[in-house]
């Protein structure tokens, strides 16, 4: 037994975090059950008051997207602030909005997991969440945007008796394509990834005599059982969709930005467009995700599972991705120098910098480029106040990169005889201010009734889940059947002292 | 042929319904996931095909030490991938270059280089659906009647227990021998799994009832 196979799966076993030298992921020496427990409870006990409070100002916000919506389809829209020359305004500023948030969801869920950032599995069920729910939000701008949403379906290429097809050339159309195939991707590696949780809730719904509870979450769980040979399709099947997803996302911000790059207006038409998008999505969904977790750990006592330490990681790619959309900013300034295109200098510094709608541009620059760089100190990307003021602040700064780069180019384009200046509608703050309440209302329902933490996957990460943890010291591996088995307090010990010990 | 669809059955945890009176299974619990895998490893070394490792999330190395190869879910993938990019292509060519030819500002009606956003998103559209129709299929789900259910402490296997279960159906079972193999491979706890009401006087195990902690043979743990 003196292998030196053997002697490592012994060294293994007297320091069982090992091969992992950063902190515990999950704090307090939670167990399997504790995670259960924990994470299970809040979808299990009466509602709270708070939450109808919530929920309460949610569906005031939502029945604004309601009434905003009904007036429009019944008047057109000309409701909202868009003319010639400024055609597009705030339908598409949210859409961008919206979109970009969500893919904060899919890059914690798949790009951090292909490249095994263990600290994701904390965060990744809510993230996706908001993914879902924040292309909801953004889909519904697009689609009662082309007027008459009633024939929303000639977007697709469905057989009609006009005999026509959409066409293909346009980037509106690849628009439709990569949105919809990014909500079901997304949709689908989402209820995939619930599929243990929702096990778990269903035999701890069975074991509490609740039947109708079991038979909704028996429904869902596809009859489950952890069977290891489930366990194995699963996870590949797991791994490939993270895979697939990766390109998918990256793919479908590069095609939003191609609605503009696509174009000749000076501002839009422009090859740094798809990665500067890209990183704008991941900057500004990863501050909404700060935001939503530091309210929502917080009211459920998630402190242990998410903890500072996935804040801090959080706040970390906020200011990589922040400074990479500023560098952008001032990679654009210089290409519109460099060009020698008077248009495309004109768009840049005197529109941008000093046109009458410069305070914009100028709230851009201070939210995304100048705010972030606060995360460089420790103590500022460890305080939970500052996080969340500037999680917010970073928002309302790419809300206004999408209102710069749509509303400022389309105001001033080539002949100053189409100048104009845009003034949004009643009709859009209310669809604006609406769309928001779909999202905490769908948000909130979440957070009621599904497990807000993928409770599977954390226990998966504890250092107790791995079967070496268990060798016996003498050296024999767990796989040949001489694993230690101390009685059950003895090994909770051990899984608490083994975290406590970790520096 | 018939065997062979058995065992196939079996690899999604389905496995042939006991005669009348007959146990489905035992269901045997461990402490924690190295017993388990090494209880798993035992059981196939003892020879036994029909058996699983349930656990409430993945263990590393069961796969291997239950001789389990390569999961089969990415052809499905690839399939599905290629469906797409084939379909997103035709689809493209056909509409716009056969059926409805549009001339805009002089373009060619059909090429590869604006057919690509949709070429890669039906792609990976299709790739996704056919990875997660192929996992499902692999593991005979959606399966909401399973006998397994039947042992009121396998409910804690989605929450933090450990589970073997042997079914009946393997050439190798045998109620008393195979129980006994569990508790030796260090089972805090071997029960029978059988239906609800059935007389099993035949094994001399099972009881009418679903079989509860307190009347089946509960072996000691060997430490």
């Amino acid at each position: 037994m003196a292998s030196p196979l053997a002697q490592d799966l012994a060294f293994t076993a007297t320091a069982p975090s090992s091969y992992d030298d950063e902190a515990p992921l999950v704090k307090g020496g939670l167990g399997f059950h504790d995670i259960t427990e924990l994470v299970s409870s809040h979808t299990e006990k009466k509602t709270p008051f708070g939450w109808y409070a919530a929920f309460g100002v949610a569906n005031l916000a939502l029945l604004a997207l309601v009434v905003s919506l009904a007036y429009q389809i019944y008047n057109g829209v000309g409701v909202w602030g868009n003319n010639v020359p400024v055609g597009w305004a705030w339908d598409i500023v949210n859409f961008v909005w919206w979109v970009g948030i969500g893919h904060a969801g899919t890059l914690i869920s798949a790009v951090l997991f292909l490249f095994r950032q263990r600290w994701r599995t904390s965060i990744n069920r809510a993230a996706e969440a908001m993914t879902i729910f924040a292309v909801i939000c953004a889909l519904i701008f697009p689609t009662f945007h082309v007027g008459r949403v009633w024939v929303i379906y000639w977007t697709l290429p469905i057989p009609n008796s006009m005999e026509m097809w959409p066409q293909f050339k346009s980037p509106l159309l690849w628009d439709v394509f990569a949105v919809s195939s990014y909500f079901l991707v997304s949709l689908t590696f989402w209820l995939i990834g619930l599929v243990p949780d929702f096990a778990t809730l269903r035999d701890r719904a069975a074991v509490a005599g609740k039947t109708l509870r079991a038979q909704i979450f028996g429904f869902l769980s596809l009859g489950w059982t952890g069977g290891n040979r489930h366990w194995r399709n699963y996870e590949k099947a797991y791994l490939l969709l993270a895979g697939l997803a990766t390109p998918l996302v990256l793919s479908v911000h590069s095609v939003v930005s191609f609605d503009f790059a696509v174009s000749i207006i000076p501002g839009w038409h422009t090859t740094i467009f798809p990665p500067y998008f890209v990183a704008g999505a991941i900057f500004s969904g990863f501050a909404m995700v700060v935001t939503l977790l530091v309210v929502s750990r917080k009211i459920y006592g998630l402190q242990n599972l998410i903890t500072l330490d996935h804040l801090e990681k959080m706040n970390m790619v906020i200011l990589v991705t922040g400074t990479i959309v500023g560098f952008a900013y001032i990679t654009e300034f210089f290409i519109a120098w460099y060009s020698g295109n008077p248009y495309e200098k004109y768009q840049f510094f005197n529109v941008r910098m000093t046109g009458p709608l410069a305070w914009a541009y100028w709230t851009m620059m201070f939210c995304n480029l100048v705010s972030p760089q606060l995360f460089w100190f420790k103590k500022l990307r460890r305080s939970i106040p500052v996080m969340f003021a500037l999680s917010i602040v970073v928002n309302i700064g790419m809300w206004f990169e999408r209102f710069v780069i749509t509303v400022l180019s389309l105001h001033r384009d080539y002949l100053p005889s189409s100048w104009g200046y845009y003034t949004p509608t009643i009709v859009d703050v209310g669809m604006f201010i609406g769309s928001l309440g779909l999202f905490f209302t769908l948000f909130l329902l979440f957070l009621r009734f599904l497990p807000m933490v993928a409770m599977s996957e954390v226990k998966g990460i504890l250092p107790q889940a791995d079967p070496h943890f268990y060798d016996s010291h003498e050296g024999d591996g767990a796989g040949d059947g001489h694993a230690r088995l101390a009685p059950p307090d003895a090994s909770v010990q051990a899984a608490e002292d083994s975290q406590r010990h970790t520096p | 042929m018939k065997e062979l669809f058995r065992d196939l059955l079996a690899t999604m945890g389905i496995y042939d319904a006991p005669r009348e009176g007959r146990v489905h299974g035992l269901l045997a619990e461990y402490q924690h996931p190295g017993a388990l895998l090494s209880a798993a490893k035992r059981m196939r070394e003892e020879g036994f095909r029909h058996y699983d490792a349930h656990s409430p999330f993945p263990i590393h190395g069961m796969d291997g030490a239950m001789g389990l190869g390569n999961s089969k879910v990415g052809f499905s993938t690839l399939g599905g991938g290629l469906t797409g990019l084939a379909l997103g292509t035709w689809m493209q060519w056909w509409m716009s270059e056969v059926d409805y030819p549009l001339n805009i500002s002089g373009k060619p009606t059909f090429a590869f280089e604006y057919g690509m956003p949709i070429m890669f998103e039906l792609t990976v559209l299709l790739a996704a659906l056919g990875t997660v129709a192929g996992m499902l299929a692999l593991n005979g789900l959606p399966r909401p009647h399973n006998p397994i259910f039947h042992s009121d402490r396998f409910a804690r296997a989605t929450d933090d227990s450990f589970f073997i279960y042997v079914s009946a159906s393997d050439k190798k079972f045998d109620v008393t021998k195979t129980a006994e193999i569990l508790a030796n491979a260090g089972a805090l706890h071997v029960e029978t799994v059988s239906e609800p009401g059935e007389d099993a006087a035949g094994d001399g195990v099972a009881r009418t009832e679903t079989v509860s902690a307190d009347e089946v043979p509960v072996m000691t743990p060997r430490l």
